[in-house]
């Protein structure tokens, strides 16, 4: 797997339409233990982007995820702005440094980009929040990379990992975000901004695989 | 839901103009990025700006001006705005003693303005206000949330900055008076959000939620309504807990509607708070009431006191020229 340009564009309007299917659910989730503006800020990001790939097209991959983070940091706000924006930060600068031509390239870059967001909103696993699916998907990208896997059972393996670690939410106390507020309350709900990420995951891996085939 | 609404999309924009026409005495509003900056440009002083999603109105560009902010950064509704609204706001109002930000304590609030402060290329420091004690601080939280407390932050910070104070003093001042402030909210109705068209959270008739916070989260518990005295002695208890002020401390008391609730019901609390912080052997200096840190439509009222000294109260009682708060001017 090398990640070129036009597949960063194209998983850009694959991610925008996911997010609008899945509306309930993640409104729905951010209403039960949230403020109910996850859903709203996050298509407004994925709105940008995907009007933004006739810009995009041109540039190297790096220089297109740089791109995103800043036009993500000036379109979203709230809480997941500065966070998706640090983890395309993060995945640019990876990707400037190694490259994105090797499976293992693009995981690192993908590790990068989830170590950039943890350092921005001091988060860790267990808090009940987007982490709890970022970080498991970025070990199992990096473990089945070395490995050598297959794409076929990469994607397999990183779709586990992100419904797992969604479901993990359900029982987690929110200590961070909007949702720490609640306490014992939080349990029973899955994350909301977990939720987001796992559709998105999920939508890029059935994109790497239909192009695959 | 009803409300007064052309496109949703563009509720924020025709909310922003219309709110700088009726005051162009005082506020300029710039758009994309969108700020709000005073009308005269100050000279020579610390420049105070804050900004928060929009739906609290009339904070915060409502306490734009003289003896207050410089300039404000209204987010999209309840949505934290972004860092290059911030860095347009204070390059433009920039007085050469460096830029005071000020922000309510959330975490998308607290990390837009922190990669607004990394980017910014002069001097800055931030006040970041949690007075709200419903939500119980600990290593495990992002901490207390900030709420209408803010609004004496703002408007002391802002009175020392027109003294011609540096940096750290005002941010100094504004810490000050952010640690010994509490506020709790309460809660009879949720809010809605034009754009979900929808209320934020169910609540019976017969329930209330306590230690709501500004955007509709939820806060301590679900209780049963009960009379307002009820109500207003659970949130006075809290606020006494938290603070536990000396007998015969001066204090300010701030009563503040969260949107739709009349201001015959928020004087009705006032006098019952008054009566209940005067037992507790409180003497009430200075007093507020009305719509200051709203959460759109939400019926319900926050209770916020503030245990004053003599320089708070200095900078309380100095001139104010805003659209939320004048006096002495």
């Amino acid at each position: 797997m090398s990640l070129q340009t036009d597949f960063i564009c194209s998983a850009a309007l694959t991610i925008q339409s996911a997010i609008i299917s899945h509306k309930p659910e993640i409104e729905t989730l951010d209403q039960a233990i949230g403020d109910g503006d996850h859903y709203i800020n996050v298509l407004r990001g994925a709105e940008a982007i995907a009007n933004m790939t006739d810009e995009l097209a041109s540039l190297t991959p790096d220089e297109a995820l740089n791109k995103i983070a800043m036009k993500l940091l000036s379109t979203v706000g709230g809480a997941a702005g500065p966070l998706f924006a640090s983890l395309f930060m993060g995945m640019a600068k990876v990707a400037k440094h190694n490259g994105a031509n090797t499976t293992l390239d693009i995981a690192a870059a993908f590790a990068g980009g989830v170590q950039e967001l943890i350092k921005r909103g001091k988060g860790k696993v267990g808090e009940k929040t987007m982490l709890d699916v970022l970080v498991p998907v970025a070990h199992t990208f990096i473990f089945s990379a070395i490995e050598n896997k297959s794409t076929t059972d990469i994607c397999a393996d990183i779709k586990t990992a992100a419904d797992k670690g969604l479901e993990s939410t359900r029982d987690l106390i929110a200590t961070r975000g909007r949702a720490a507020g609640l306490g014992e309350r939080s349990k029973g709900h899955l994350d909301a901004g977990a939720k987001s990420c796992q559709v998105m995951i999920n939508e890029i891996c059935d994109l790497i695989l239909k192009s695959n085939t | 839901m009803k409300k007064f609404v052309n496109d949703v999309n563009n509720m924020l924009t025709e909310s922003l103009s219309g709110f700088a026409k009726a005051h162009n005495d005082l506020v300029s509003l710039h758009l994309e990025p969108n700020y709000l900056t005073r009308k005269n440009k100050a000279k020579n002083k610390v420049v105070i700006v804050s900004g928060g999603g929009a739906g609290h109105e009339p904070l915060h560009a409502g306490f734009i001006g003289k003896g207050m902010l410089d300039a404000a950064c209204p987010g999209q509704v309840f949505t934290s705005p972004t860092p290059d609204q911030m860095i347009a706001a204070a390059e433009a109002v920039h007085a050469d003693k460096g830029v005071l930000f000020i922000v309510k304590n959330y975490a998308g609030d607290v990390m837009n303005f922190e990669m607004a402060a990394e980017m910014l290329p002069f001097e800055n420091a931030t006040v970041l206000t949690s007075d709200d004690c419903a939500v119980i601080n600990s290593t495990f939280t992002d901490g207390r949330r900030g709420v209408a407390g803010t609004v004496i932050v703002e408007k002391c910070v802002g009175s020392i900055a027109e003294t011609g104070a540096d940096l750290q003093t005002c941010k100094a001042l504004g810490d000050k008076i952010n640690a010994q402030t509490a506020s709790i909210g309460v809660a009879l109705t949720s809010c809605t959000v034009p754009a979900a068209g929808k209320p934020t959270f169910e609540i019976s008739e017969t329930e209330i939620e306590m230690g709501i916070g500004i955007h509709g989260e939820p806060g301590r518990k679900r209780e049963t309504m009960r009379e307002a005295d009820a109500m207003v002695n659970g949130m006075i208890d809290a606020i006494i807990a938290d603070l536990q002020p000396k007998k015969d401390t001066e204090i300010l008391l701030l009563v503040n509607g969260l949107g739709a609730t009349p201001l015959m019901e928020l004087y009705l609390i006032y006098n019952t708070a008054e009566k209940l912080l005067t037992e507790h052997g409180l003497t009430i200096a200075r007093s507020l009431v009305g719509n200051y840190t709203t959460a759109i439509d939400m019926t319900g009222a926050s209770i916020t006191v503030c245990v004053l000294d003599d320089e708070i109260k200095q900078h309380w009682d100095s001139p104010v020229n805003t659209a939320g708060l004048r006096w002495g001017v």
